[in-house]
């Protein structure tokens, strides 16, 4: 039994090939066609914008610092606390985000309200509400467990690089000066407070517990 | 007034070389990133006020200078203290010495700076005259190869006294293959000294402003010396002495700071003397077409058009134009320096000894059976006056 065998020649080059010198103008000629067109969007400013054209031909450098390609609208950053109206947390301190939490990095310390608040009996509030933000590992689970929208993710801050580890632990004065990526400190979502005509009117006082 | 003269002259051009290194820092820098989509260095800036000055990124080659003078002045343990030192001395020096013999202008005669209008200059030589050129020698180009001949002990110093394995490596190669090409630099050039019959340079402008630009006569001579004066550049086709991924950084990996700065300024100087040299020899020096001493005189295809120059407009065109010219080829060849990848060493070889060397041969013969042909000097191109 013989062996086949399957002889594979190499390419085949021209003369034109191994002088190298065509080559080498064919080769000029592709980098000096990108060095042309570089010049001249980076001198008309013209670059294209890669939030429209995102696989468009030329320079497609962002200018970090000054410029910013905005973050998708579910991207996850550093938490922040919604306002309510009268600017104080729509937390409610119901422990939903902290219970949820699997890096056990949210501290929630409630308290109820002061007698003869309003809300007193509906609900409470977070006394302390502190986020380890070194231990965070940014699942966004919290935001998931909120039924209030009370906490979101929604800022579009990077984690900043500190000195301290200290400077990690966000407490609720900070939590609650973030700005979301549409520039407010609220949420989207109605919120009914008590007295308002759409509220249910139904407080932990009517439950039977 | 001979020795002010020579004086102002080389504190010119070593002060415009070395200028142009840091210049072709920031064009190499910027021609790469533009001809590979990007942007390119363009952060560092010179504060006044609230205003930050850019430059379009020219800053970073002031900022590189500071790093440079700056930086620790380490040297190996081990290696040869005087050899270290002496190294990038002899790399530099010479790429700045060869700019001695180039013409990069027409003579200035003073006296006819007063007579505005005067197209009869050519002939005459009275009064102080002032030539374009540092050293008006005898040996011309002769002392080209012997001055970039010395170029190559630097390296292979440096590679030498670095007590360096790669340091040995680099500086190895880098003489081998500096050796090699000046062997088919030196032979791509004897083409032009027949048909100029003269090794001066500024003998050799003449010859190409009375006829054609060496370029028509000698094609291939020119090919010949452009690659090998790239290859005497180790630079980037021919970066086999300092490949970054067989031998770190070749020859110069050891050295840091200014003495690193050094040869990597020489690198680039010895672009804009090769780029001096390929005009001066193949594209007229400071020669303009139909541009003669007298002004523009164009006598062809029915069209007499002779409108005559004042010296000092002659003067400054002819040095414009010789700006004009080494730039673009500097241009040229950083081009080439970003578009073609990295010879193998075998490859280098082969080019320099088999191919380079045999065509200047060949060029020389040719040129011999040429000028026997047209028994004389060959005016092909259409300039004679």
């Amino acid at each position: 039994m013989t062996a086949t065998t399957k002889v594979i020649r190499k390419p085949q080059r021209t003369m034109a090939d191994q002088s190298y010198v065509i080559e080498l103008v064919k080769g000029l000629g592709v980098t000096l066609k990108h060095f042309f067109k570089g010049t001249r969007q980076m001198v008309t400013g013209t670059t294209p914008d890669l939030e429209k054209h995102p696989y468009a031909d030329g320079i497609a450098t962002v200018q970090y610092p000054e410029e910013k390609r905005p973050y998708a609208q579910r991207w996850r950053g550093v938490h922040r606390l919604t306002h309510r109206d009268d600017g104080s947390p729509r937390c409610v301190a119901c422990l939903c985000c902290s219970t949820a939490c699997p890096a056990q990095c949210i501290y929630i310390k409630p308290a109820e309200y002061a007698e003869g608040d309003k809300r007193r009996g509906y609900e409470r509030y977070p006394e302390e509400f502190v986020i380890d933000e070194l231990r965070c590992i940014f699942c966004g689970f919290c935001v998931e467990a909120c039924p209030c929208d009370a906490i979101r993710m929604d800022t579009g801050y990077h984690m900043t690089a500190l000195d301290d580890r200290a400077s990690f632990i966000y407490d609720k004065a900070q939590l609650m000066s973030h700005v979301g990526q549409d520039g407010t400190q609220k949420s989207a979502n109605p919120r009914h407070e008590p007295g308002d005509p759409t509220h249910p009117g139904v407080t932990r006082l009517h439950g039977g517990h | 007034m001979f020795w002010i003269q020579a004086f102002v002259k080389i504190a010119l051009i070593v002060g415009v070389l070395v200028n142009m290194a840091a210049i072709l820092l920031w064009v190499e820098r910027k021609q790469s990133a533009m001809m590979q989509d990007r942007i390119g260095p363009n952060r560092a800036a010179i504060v006044v006020g609230s205003v930050r000055i850019r430059a379009a990124g020219l800053i970073h080659s002031i900022a590189d200078g500071i790093k440079m003078i700056w930086k620790e002045d380490w040297e190996p343990t081990g290696g040869d203290k005087l050899l270290y030192r002496l190294a990038p001395i002899i790399a530099l020096v010479p790429a700045l010495c060869l700019f001695a013999v180039i013409p990069f202008g027409p003579t200035l005669h003073v006296a006819h700076l007063r007579d505005l209008w005067s197209p009869e200059w050519a002939t005459e030589t009275t009064g102080t005259v002032i030539p374009m050129r540092i050293a008006t020698l005898d040996v011309g180009l002769l002392y080209v190869f012997a001055v970039a001949g010395a170029g190559v002990i630097g390296a292979a110093l440096a590679g030498w006294s670095s007590n360096n394995k790669f340091s040995l490596l680099g500086g190895l190669r880098a003489s081998s293959q500096m050796v090699s090409y000046e062997v088919a630099m030196g032979l791509s050039l004897v083409g032009s000294f027949m048909i100029y019959q003269s090794v001066q340079p500024g003998d050799m402008v003449n010859w190409q402003m009375q006829h054609c630009w060496g370029i028509f006569v000698q094609p291939l001579a020119f090919i010949l010396f452009a690659t090998s004066a790239i290859a005497e550049t180790k630079r980037v086709p021919f970066d086999v002495p300092e490949g970054e991924s067989e031998v770190v950084a070749g020859y110069f990996t050891e050295y840091a700071g200014l003495k690193f700065g050094m040869f990597a300024s020489g690198e680039l100087v010895e672009v804009c003397t090769s780029s001096a040299l390929l005009v001066v020899v193949f594209l007229g020096g400071w020669q303009l077409p139909f541009v003669q001493n007298t002004g523009l005189e164009f006598h062809y295809l029915g069209i007499d058009v002779s409108w005559h120059w004042a010296h000092i407009v002659v003067v400054l065109v002819g040095l414009l134009t010789f700006i004009v010219k080494v730039l673009v080829l500097v241009f040229l060849q950083l081009q080439i320096r970003w578009t073609l990848p990295r010879f193998r060493y075998d490859q280098i070889m082969m080019l320099g000894w088999k191919i380079l060397l045999p065509l200047a041969l060949l060029n020389v013969l040719l040129t011999g059976f040429g000028i026997l042909f047209f028994n004389g000097l060959p005016t092909p191109g259409a300039m004679t006056p």
